[in-house]
């Protein structure tokens, strides 16, 4: 390096005499020199206008790009505005559209309840005026007003308590056949969830193909219409005496597999590991069920429970077939044989009939709508 | 279970060998270590077996005692449905319970011969073909109006589920002045120019019924098709809606797509249900109604209190028949709307 370094230094002393000789040239040369790189830094007034113009047009375009852009999204944002206006608008119409539907149907669904409820104030007289002539029998006395239109009345002109007071203190067998329809429903609720919970345990903690061959019996037997089951039922009530004795309706409500499918569906779901679990801490099969299993089911029982409820409220069939005896009819069977004579208390009646799944309804429910959606898809 | 028992172990034999065969004819360290390795292992794996098989033996015991669980009910549905029922068909077989004699189909025969009974099972039929198809349409409209974003939603859905709640005999009052010869109804119809009907006896009389049952079990069918709305994965509708697809168009073939399983089961319950229409029509107009409201269920009540057990077993039995069909239809539907769905 040293010695490459070293060797040019005389070299450009040769060179540097010949140049300070011919100094003119070496002037005008090295102007020219000096020119060349020139156009680098500095531009000529042409160029540099030129120049100038460029730049200038450039810094227009992006201005005028940058207005453009914005101009557009404001313009943007201008018609999202609007569309945005057009789409809540329209969102609103359907939305208030859908509502005045909603509306209507729910006007059709609660107005059969609403008039029972409002009529059940009305006085008798009142009564037999505005629907007389729907339940009268042909000799109605001739003394009582019925008017020859059958008018329906939201509102009765005077609300009185006669209705109810009559109920209470006068016609006693209102009660007694509401307290039937007590002694039926309750017992076959408790017992039926009873049986069934257990039922439903065995065939929800192992699967086998008995097993299933037996669930698809209980399936088939639980979607039976009455018409079906009602002749067995008939038949083996004869056989153990029990028919026209309240047996005869509690005995097969209260196996009636309904509540089996219904929880076994619910139990399925239980986690097997639970299970496991406390078997591996030395839990028994009857500890599994009590101590992991029943906890864990308890808003599945109350679901079915409001089922079960309903159904057995509102039977009419069963008692009609199996009890000849109309002293034991559940308030429901009574209901219908209401005659011209006691119309005046017939709403109070069953303004008192639905009263208490009416409770139990605004009590549960979301346990209704959730026993609905488990009782959904049969297989599972 | 001891055959998934010995499948596992089976298995286990499949999956250990390969390791095995490697452990072999990868060049041992030392031949001592590898030999005490596999009998170590195989030491351990009949501990294992010895340990599930216990565990097998308490398992299947536990099995069987779970019958134990199932029996109360088992000896309840039997006496009370099965046995019966078995009976039942007996004496749909048999000249009289009296004589038993074999007659084969002969009163099959004569039930189908029998016009009150054809009658019955007629408007049965029609019965279920008119309120069938209303209550599903209208249910799934009402599942979809609630699905849509509107106030007040959990107010409507109560209202629409109530009627389920209240007893058919307490609205009985109400429909009887609605649909009396002077009633409302006819008011109604009577815009439009049309006569007075005497609802109950008349051919229209299917009407007033059609109506309270659909009152009564819209509520429930709308639950089950909500729940089956809600259970739609959302992504899918959202890409739907990015894909600017109008709402007829996400109803129609997304929507409707996924829920055709409850669709099948509605149906089916809904059908069921229209069974059970008795109730109502008892409750509004008696034993004996009008002809065209009178039902498979009373016809066999009037014969069972008749002690006819010819007519009413047969009857049973056919109608159980129809059912069995049904029910062998919704099983066969819902597997193949979940198939349909999971592929």
């Amino acid at each position: 390096m040293e010695e490459e370094r070293k060797s040019p230094v005389p070299e450009n002393g040769e060179q540097q005499l010949p140049a300070e000789n011919n100094s003119i040239e070496n002037v005008e040369e090295e102007n020219q020199e000096k020119e060349l790189p020139a156009p680098v830094v500095r531009l000529s007034g042409s160029q540099r206008r030129r120049a100038a113009a460029i730049l200038e047009r450039r810094r227009r375009q992006r201005e005028e790009a940058e207005q453009q852009r914005r101009l557009e999204m404001a313009l943007d944002r201008e018609q999202a505005r609007i569309l945005h206006g057009k789409r809540v608008r329209r969102r609103f119409v359907r939305a208030a559209l859908i509502t005045i539907l909603a509306g209507i149907f729910a006007v059709l669904f609660l107005m059969p309840i609403v008039v029972t409820f409002t009529n059940s104030f009305m006085a008798p007289s009142e009564i037999n005026a505005n629907y007389g002539k729907v339940f009268a029998t042909g000799t109605n006395g001739g003394k009582v007003f019925i008017a020859d239109k059958v008018n329906l009345k939201f509102i009765p002109d005077m609300v009185t308590f006669s209705q109810y007071a009559s109920v209470l203190f006068r016609s006693p067998e209102y009660l007694l056949k509401f307290w039937n329809s007590v002694l039926y429903v309750v017992p076959i609720v408790v017992f039926q969830l009873l049986v069934a919970s257990l039922a439903a345990f065995g065939f929800a903690r192992y699967s086998g193909k008995v097993r299933s061959a037996v669930f698809f019996i209980y399936i088939a037997v639980m979607l039976m219409p009455y018409q079906v089951t009602l002749v067995p039922n008939y038949l083996v009530s004869g056989w153990l005496h029990i028919l026209n004795t309240r047996w005869a309706i509690l005995l097969p409500g209260i196996f009636s597999p309904f509540a089996v499918y219904m929880l076994t569906k619910y139990m399925r779901r239980i986690p097997v590991s639970l299970y496991e679990a406390a078997e591996i801490d030395g839990a028994g099969e009857w500890q599994v069920f009590t101590q992991i299993c029943m906890p864990l089911c308890r808003s599945g029982l109350v679901s079915i429970a409001i089922l079960l409820f309903i159904d057995y409220w509102n039977m009419v069939e069963q008692p009609l077939v199996l009890l000849n005896n109309s002293e034991m009819h559940p308030l429901s069977v009574f209901l219908s044989e209401i005659n011209a004579g006691e119309i005046s208390l017939a709403f109070a009646v069953a303004v008192i009939y639905m009263v208490l799944p009416m409770l139990i309804f605004l009590y549960g429910e979301e346990y209704l709508v959730e026993g609905i959606t488990y009782q959904g898809g049969v297989k599972e | 279970m001891a055959l998934p028992a010995g499948e596992g172990a089976a298995d286990d034999n499949i999956i250990e060998n390969p390791a095995e065969k490697a452990a072999e004819n990868t060049p041992a360290v030392s031949g001592s270590s590898a030999l005490g390795r596999m009998l170590h292992r195989n030491a351990a794996r009949t501990a294992e077996r010895r340990r599930t098989g216990e565990l097998e033996t308490r398992r299947s015991r536990r099995r069987r005692s779970s019958w134990r669980f199932i029996l109360p009910s088992l000896i309840g549905v039997s006496v009370f449905f099965l046995v019966p029922f078995m009976v039942v068909v007996y004496y749909s077989l048999v000249n009289n319970p009296v004589q038993h004699v074999f007659v084969g189909t002969e009163n099959y025969v004569r039930i189908l011969q029998n016009p009150a009974f054809l009658t019955a099972a007629r408007n049965t039929l029609v019965f279920s073909l008119i309120s069938v198809p209303l209550a599903v349409v209208l249910s799934l409209f009402l599942a979809v109006v609630l699905e849509s974003r509107i106030p007040f939603k959990s107010y409507f859905r109560s209202f629409f589920l109530s009627p389920m709640m209240v007893p058919v005999a307490s609205v009985i009052l109400v429909w009887q002045v609605l649909f009396h010869s002077h009633g409302l109804a006819n008011d109604l119809i009577g815009i439009f120019g049309l006569g007075p009907i005497d609802w109950p006896k008349s051919d229209y009389a299917m009407i007033p019924i059609c109506i309270l049952f659909l009152w009564k079990n819209l509520g429930y069918n709308m639950i089950l098709f909500m729940a089956g709305l809600s259970a739609i994965p959302r992504e899918i509708l959202e890409v739907a809606k990015l894909e600017s697809a109008t709402d007829w168009q996400i109803f129609w073939s997304i929507k409707l797509r996924y829920l055709s399983s409850s669709l099948m089961f509605v149906t089916i319950m809904s059908l069921i249900n229209s069974f059970k229409v008795f109730r109502e029509i008892y409750l509004l107009t008696g034993d004996h109604p009008y002809g065209s409201l009178y039902m498979l269920q009373h016809f066999i009540n009037n014969n069972l209190s008749s002690l006819d057990y010819q007519k009413v077993s047969s009857a049973a039995i056919l109608m159980s028949i129809v059912m069995v069909c049904i029910i062998a239809l919704l099983l066969m539907a819902e597997n193949r709307a979940g198939r349909d769905l999971e592929s």
